[in-house]
């Protein structure tokens, strides 16, 4: 999102198994994401990136198998500055 | 417990600057204690999204002639609600010049000036502010009672007597506190929206506004059968379009939450009014909607919850409101942490003042009134049969077929009913729940 400020901090906030998503039927979290971020691989894995990140948490929540997605916020100061939020 | 606090430890810690956690501050300040408020945004507000309107007379005994210093986008003198579908829209526009003066009504802002702004409030009044600084978990002693919070800082534990998590929607800390569970998609819902750039002008003359007036209108139909709605709202030279949907349903469904905000952009009742605008800038954010039945336990020892950290967001159809519950359960946090601490009894007993207050004012009232109001509105009857029922209806009442004469409206809610599936039963049992829900 080019219309978007993000501080990409050096840490990845999120962390995807993709041992356990090769055994997801749903894989919600591709199409629920709003910032697109999760990408199915050939191989039944999901591939991500953190760093346009809107923090909204959508991504674990629809998660169908606890423990796919390790959600944290990222470091202070770092991740997405909304100004007209 | 009475012990006395070490220098580098405080009477309460606040996680999150927004609307609860600088209320909550500014009230454990005005009561004499110190507090400090932990914020992982580089500055209140800028992690938050909202959809529309803050109302803020919860403000009026606390900062006295508030709305002359707010950072106001407008003042909100038109509330519509839009029934919709594809190619029809119902729309019910309520204006008032009432809500146009003070004390006002409703007002738009941006976060990013508005959550500054009442941190600000806090730190006048005697608050510390640590922006740009997570707390990453909570300090607990071996009672289990929470006696502070790890920090992202080196050597950054915090030490006080209460905590108060204001830390939003994803709450880590009331979710460490065993207060939420990890995840719990059935009771939040998604909301993305887009902030579009159009000259103040502009926005005057298509929405029939006075410069300083503001629109705020909510719709249902719009999100393809996903339960949910959509909404816009003026700024003073952006329009901001989005669609809040349940998180269950946005899964389900494999849509997109950008192609939701696009077909609404296009929808032939919405689309003149943001030609030639340009998207300035999109976001999304969660809201926690499952109501009163949902929400966490408020305390344990050493410990408050406020805010949309515990549910607090009031979703119920006819108002959407959340901003002033925040405050409102802030102000009531800071103010019960603050007695518990001069009493000496900070355990979850020493402070159930906060539920009590709650219970006492709007905050758990409305939630209290409405606790079937989510369920209600994003059901299926209610999201898909009763817009079509209603658009067609209006329609035909409209539309003019002579040489037929025209036909009763009754007939027609009926043929309508029987085009869309609705059972008379549903309809009647519906109506009476509704009543019950808003009564």
């Amino acid at each position: 999102m080019a219309t978007v400020e993000f501080r990409v901090g050096a840490r990845a906030h999120i962390v995807v198994d993709s041992d356990v998503c090769r055994s997801c039927t749903t894989k919600a979290c591709v199409s629920a994401c709003p910032a697109n971020l999760f990408a199915p691989t050939s191989d039944g894995g999901i591939l991500f990136n953190y760093e346009q990140c809107f923090e909204c948490g959508t991504c674990y929540m629809v998660c169908n198998s606890e423990g796919a997605i390790e959600w944290t916020y990222p470091d202070g100061g770092q991740g997405v500055v909304f100004r007209h939020g | 417990m009475a012990d006395t606090p070490s220098p580098d430890s405080f009477d309460a810690i606040v996680v999150g600057a927004g609307p609860a956690g600088s209320a909550a501050a500014l009230a454990l300040a005005r009561a004499g204690r110190s507090v400090v408020i932990i914020e992982r945004g580089p500055f209140p507000g800028s992690k938050n999204v909202y959809g529309g309107v803050v109302y803020a007379r919860v403000l009026d005994d606390v900062i006295p002639n508030w709305w002359e210093q707010v950072p106001v986008q407008r003042w909100v003198v038109r509330r519509s609600t839009m029934v919709m579908t594809g190619s029809q829209a119902v729309t019910v526009d309520v204006r008032t010049q009432a809500w146009g003066r003070p004390p006002y009504n409703g007002m738009t802002v941006y976060r990013a000036d508005f959550d500054s702004w009442l941190a600000d409030q806090a730190v006048a009044a005697g608050a510390s502010l640590v922006t740009s600084t997570v707390a990453t978990g909570l300090v607990r002693d071996g009672t289990g009672r929470v006696t502070g919070v790890r920090t992202d800082r080196p050597g950054g534990d915090l030490a006080s007597r209460v905590v108060i998590a204001c830390d939003g929607v994803n709450s880590f800390l009331a979710k460490e506190a065993g207060l939420l569970p990890k995840a719990d998609a059935a009771h939040h819902t998604l909301g993305v929206k887009e902030v579009l750039a159009l000259p103040a002008e502009v926005i005057e003359d298509r929405f029939g506004l006075a410069p300083g007036e503001g629109l705020d209108i909510e719709m249902i139909g719009c999100t393809r059968g996903i339960p949910g709605g959509g909404f816009l709202y003026t700024n003073r030279d952006t329009v901001n379009v989005g669609v809040v949907v349940s998180l269950t349903g946005l899964a389900a469904s494999g849509v997109r939450p950008e192609e939701l905000i696009a077909d609404l952009k296009e929808h032939p009742a919405v689309a003149p009014w943001l030609r030639g605008a340009a998207v300035k800038e999109y976001g999304a954010h969660l809201i926690p909607e499952g109501g009163y039945d949902a929400m966490p336990a408020l305390a344990a020892d050493g410990f408050l919850v406020a805010g949309d950290a515990a549910g607090m967001t009031l979703a119920a159809g006819l108002w959407l409101e959340g901003v002033n519950f925040a405050i409102g359960a802030g102000l009531a946090a800071g103010r019960a942490a603050a007695a518990a601490i001069a009493q000496g009894d900070v355990t979850a007993a020493g402070l159930a003042g906060y539920r009590k207050a709650l219970e006492a004012n709007f905050v758990l009232q409305d939630h209290k009134r409405l606790r079937g109001a989510p369920q209600l509105v994003l059901s299926d009857r209610m999201q898909r049969q009763y817009v079509q029922l209603i658009c067609d209806l209006a329609e035909q009442v409209f539309t003019v077929t002579n040489p037929e004469p025209k036909p009763g409206l009754v007939k027609l809610l009926l043929r309508g009913a029987r085009r869309h599936k609705v059972r008379v039963r549903d309809l009647v049992r519906d109506g009476i729940e509704t009543a019950k829900v808003f009564r």
